[in-house]
């Protein structure tokens, strides 16, 4: 493995090839076996954690992506506090539903993808050109999601070009959209999606982004069993990450829980949340 | 099949060695310097786009001198390797020492194998460590050696010069201001012991920098940052009293 030195140690000739810029197309010419999509898959369904509900929404200025904290392996609950989304590179996240082992992986190597081409290149990709890439890696787990093992992520970042937030969602077979405004993948992502339906506005400020986020991730939680809610009594609340023009950041553990901690108070009074204007 | 002409191996490797070090000698130098918060490199490089220090991984910088398609075959080469390892096993388990210990193999392999050029390189790997006392400088000439350096190092041209000025007047814990002035005055000698001025624009600056919140601790410093860097040392040095500038002459 590592890096299979002939027996003068030197660098093999893989390495000093110029041309790739791609880690994962490296990554195929010399050691194929630990790219994801080339492992040899047993027969039947395999039993694995499930990462839940991420949603996404858009605000003037910047891009909300977050996520609940639980991992689901059919009725019972694997992990309470999983954590689903990541950065990509400094301006860009992901987030990501399936089967979490897979999907930490992707990310895993998702991120190395996008640093490995911004060490060699000395630019970085473009939003779009990220977007396509995470697109190609999940096609290549096809196969796999074949089986019941699917990663089925949302990605958003800070467009330098166009300087503004973008959310791009997938399917199993990497086929990619983008959405405007709000999005949300994972079993909740129904009744998330509903709750930021009802909402969203075009000119949220970032504050009230990440207000709605965690709203959409209670409802989900609400009538979705497979999600999360926020776990007051463990100190378990959703993973909140803004990206903006400064980059990405992820809210603190005191200020996602202060976010959470505002809405399930609302919630108290008014269980179902904040009502939209009927007309 | 002829008969080559005999030709000892300790000719032929002095031939080798001086067609390396030649070619080395034709590129600009380069310094690699200590200062109190991690590694910098200052080179003087007209081009904006080629650059002579990259960063490899999180705390590892590479910067090299000598034939640019030879040097950047072997940066790509260690960012493979250095990714490459860091997928396999964690972030922490990427080292400077493992890859200079790579880099020197390659090197030495290609330099005494007959029927390769020998590269016309002289690399740099750095490491910034969390405490001064944990950075690591290697220096790898053409040949596959490494040698381990501390403080300050310079490669390229006009390297032994420049190492001995800087090796006189590099201390611990000088500040980014005072290496980066320290580290331009010693590239602005020039072989017959003149100075030249050399503008900000042509230099080129990069920094391990420990202080540095994200995981990776590589930054290049252009621009408006450098500029006033280099102002910054030249009010700070109105005050105090720095040693003279002429002292070392005579050793050079």
């Amino acid at each position: 493995m590592e890096a299979n030195f002939d027996r003068t140690g030197r660098l093999p000739a893989a390495f000093l090839t110029p041309g790739s810029s791609s880690f994962i197309d490296f990554l195929g010419q010399h050691s194929p076996d630990l790219l994801p999509g080339n492992r040899r898959l047993p027969e039947g369904i395999v039993e694995a954690p499930h990462g839940t509900t991420i949603v996404a929404a858009t605000f003037p200025g910047g891009v909300v992506l977050a996520g609940d904290r639980r991992a689901t392996m059919g009725n019972m609950i694997a992990q309470r506090d999983i954590e689903k989304v990541f950065p990509a590179d400094e301006y860009s996240a992901v987030g990501i539903a399936g089967t979490a082992g897979l999907a930490v992986e992707m990310v895993k190597l998702f991120q190395l993808e996008l640093e490995h081409f911004e060490k060699v290149e000395g630019a970085t990709l473009s939003l779009e050109g990220k977007a396509n890439r995470l697109s190609t890696m999940i096609r290549g787990n096809l196969g796999m999601a074949m089986q019941g093992l699917a990663v089925v992520p949302l990605f958003a970042g800070w467009d330098e070009g166009r300087e503004k937030g973008r959310i791009f969602s997938y399917d199993v077979t990497g086929g990619r959209s983008e959405e405007h405004g709000y999005a949300a993948t994972g079993s909740g992502s129904i009744f998330a999606r509903g709750s930021m339906k009802k909402l969203y506005r075009g000119d949220l400020t970032e504050e009230q982004a990440t207000t709605l986020v965690v709203q959409a991730l209670y409802d989900a939680a609400d009538d979705d069993s497979a999600t999360g809610g926020p776990d007051l009594a463990r100190r378990i609340f959703p993973i909140v990450t803004v990206i903006t023009e400064e980059g990405f950041r992820r809210l603190t553990e005191d200020e996602s829980s202060a976010l959470a901690r505002s809405v399930t108070e609302r919630r108290l009074e008014q269980p179902d949340g904040p009502r939209a204007a009927l007309l | 099949m002829s008969t080559p002409f005999y030709v000892s191996p300790q000719q032929a490797m002095a031939d080798r060695a001086e067609y390396a070090r030649k070619g080395i000698a034709r590129g600009r130098s380069l310094v690699v310097l200590q200062y109190a918060d991690g590694i910098v490199f200052v080179g003087e490089n007209p081009s904006r786009a080629l650059h002579k220090f990259s960063e490899i991984y999180d705390r590892i910088g590479f910067a090299a001198a000598g034939k640019y398609n030879e040097y950047e075959n072997l940066r790509i080469g260690g960012v493979r390797y250095a990714d490459l390892r860091g997928y396999t096993y964690d972030r922490d388990d990427v080292t400077a020492r493992g890859l200079a210990n790579v880099y020197a193999q390659t090197l030495g392999t290609i330099f005494s194998s007959a029927g390769e050029k020998p590269y016309e390189v002289e690399l740099v790997v750095a490491e910034v460590g969390t405490e001064p006392a944990g950075d690591q400088i290697y220096r790898l000439p053409h040949d596959g050696s490494i040698v381990d350096e501390h403080g300050s190092v310079a490669v390229g041209g006009n390297a032994e010069q420049i190492s001995s000025f800087l090796d006189q007047r590099h201390r611990d814990g000088m500040s980014l201001a005072e290496a980066l002035k320290l580290a331009v005055q010693a590239l602005s000698r020039d072989t017959n012991g003149t100075e030249r001025e050399i503008p900000a624009e042509r230099l080129e600056v990069a920094v391990l920098d420990r202080t540095r919140p994200q995981q990776r601790k590589f930054k290049r410093i252009v621009g408006r940052q450098l500029v006033r860097l280099l102002e910054a040392d030249d009010a700070a040095r109105a005050k105090t009293d720095e040693p003279s500038d002429e002292a070392p002459e005579t050793e050079e």
